[in-house]
């Protein structure tokens, strides 16, 4: 009998042992990403923002709406006007994929600075610094400055554009964020 | 009959054993110094509450033990997201002067193997610090001995709580040498390019509402190459996608 009792510890500790190596803890939700070919090399993946509904955080100095409305600013303690959003991003088939952050400030020699991060759980995240100068049509454009996971061996552009909503129920700020990021893996051409 | 009965109390006594082990698995530890911190180059050390309640917005899917904060903030519930964390926290100096703004994506990792001592958690910081400029560092954590040392004893305390004192290096990646790496986006961090930690001391946590007392710290390396100190400079907001003309 405690030959038995040896062999069922044996197979309760492989037991374990094997649902542990074998079972993740951790399974990420992945939406399959929607990625199209240049033809030039890259790809091109488009994310959007839908504005108010993913908006999780606008935060500024002496802001009279922020998000949340019960958001406790720091007033006074960032020495200016930085403007802090979170979102949180959707596919083209407005799935939510992830949350990105857009910081607007001035840097120390006064030039403007507005940054993205992109975090999409399942795939890594994406730190993209973009021109103060918005180019013609409303687009501004920015390089990927790093990327982590599947985006730490890319390299490329991302652009921004506001794209006002056109339903005659909507607020004047309603519309959505078009993030459209062009990457390329590190020693192919990026254009 | 008493086979099948030593049978089955062998397999739960094999599973309990198992669990145990992989628990308070001996070879696991994390190296108690960071190469960082014995670093010749200047370090900015920013120190921040991990308290989810002292942050400016901590959001998460609702039902992790800490509380989204402030209460109306939306929830990240969404099958791609609900296993994320952002905290928006504000980061301080030495002398506890408010130098910056952190926010912190994190995410569960599919990599964590619990068999192999690993909780992972991927995550990136974002930090700006006015009249600086402005960086992310990026990083794989384990928390595995935050889990066993901390949030295990307080499920298991019959007041659902812990207290104690407990410093961990929650920096175990992507670097060869066990740190994040620290790239710069503006400011004299423009061209940065080097390696950071994080580390966390914990002295109270609830099972209700998560850390209730407890610091964390980001450590990045400065090389030398760079240019050092604070400049002085005010900041104003840049222009929404939506003033774009």
């Amino acid at each position: 009998m405690f030959k038995t009792f040896i062999v069922g510890l044996l197979l309760g500790m492989a037991a374990v042992g094997g649902v542990l190596y074998a079972v993740p803890v951790v399974s990420q939700h992945r939406e399959a990403s929607i990625i199209s070919v240049r033809t030039n090399g890259g790809n091109v993946e488009t994310f959007y923002v839908s504005i108010p509904m993913d908006r999780v955080l606008l935060g500024a100095e002496g802001l009279a709406s922020p998000v949340p409305p019960d958001l406790v600013w720091p007033e006074g303690m960032l020495s200016g006007e930085l403007n802090a959003e979170l979102f949180k991003l959707r596919n083209t088939r407005d799935a939510v994929v992830g949350v990105a952050s857009r910081v607007a400030a001035r840097g120390p020699d006064q030039e403007a600075i507005i940054e993205w991060v992109l975090h999409v759980p399942a795939r890594g995240s994406a730190y993209v610094t973009m021109q103060p100068e918005a180019l013609e049509g409303g687009y501004r454009s920015g390089v990927l400055r790093h990327g982590t996971r599947e985006f730490g061996s890319l390299r490329g552009s991302m652009t921004e554009r506001w794209v006002a909503a056109g339903a005659a129920d909507d607020s004047p700020g309603d519309g959505r964020i078009e993030l459209e990021i062009a990457f390329v893996a590190v020693g192919g051409s990026e254009e | 009959m008493k086979y099948l009965f030593a049978l089955l109390l062998g397999l739960v006594f094999g599973a309990v054993a198992a669990s145990l082990l992989v628990v308070f698995n001996p070879l696991v530890s994390s190296a108690s110094l960071s190469p960082i911190e014995v670093s010749r180059n200047e370090l900015i050390v920013l120190n921040y509450s991990g308290v989810a309640e002292d942050a400016v917005l901590h959001t998460n899917n609702g039902e992790s033990s800490a509380n989204p904060q402030p209460a109306r903030v939306q929830q990240l519930w969404e099958p791609a997201v609900r296993q994320t964390d952002v905290t928006v926290t504000l980061l301080s100096g030495a002398r506890n002067e408010t130098v910056g703004l952190g926010i912190k994506f994190a995410s569960w990792s599919d990599t964590t193997q619990l068999l192999n001592g690993e909780a992972v958690v991927d995550s990136l910081w974002y930090v700006y610090m006015p009249g600086r400029g402005s960086l992310v560092v990026g990083q794989r954590e384990n928390r595995f001995e935050y889990l066993r040392d901390i949030v295990l004893p307080a499920h298991w305390s019959s007041s659902n709580s812990w207290k104690g004192q407990w410093r961990g290096n929650l920096t175990f990646g992507p670097g060869l040498l066990g740190t994040g790496v620290a790239v710069g986006g503006s400011g004299e961090f423009a061209e940065l390019d080097s390696a950071a930690i994080e580390t966390l001391t914990a002295r109270a946590y609830s099972t209700e509402n998560g850390p209730v007392a407890a610091e964390g710290q980001l450590t990045i390396e400065i090389p030398a190459a760079l240019p050092a100190g604070s400049l002085d400079g005010d900041v104003a907001s840049g222009n929404t996608p939506a003033e774009a003309p």
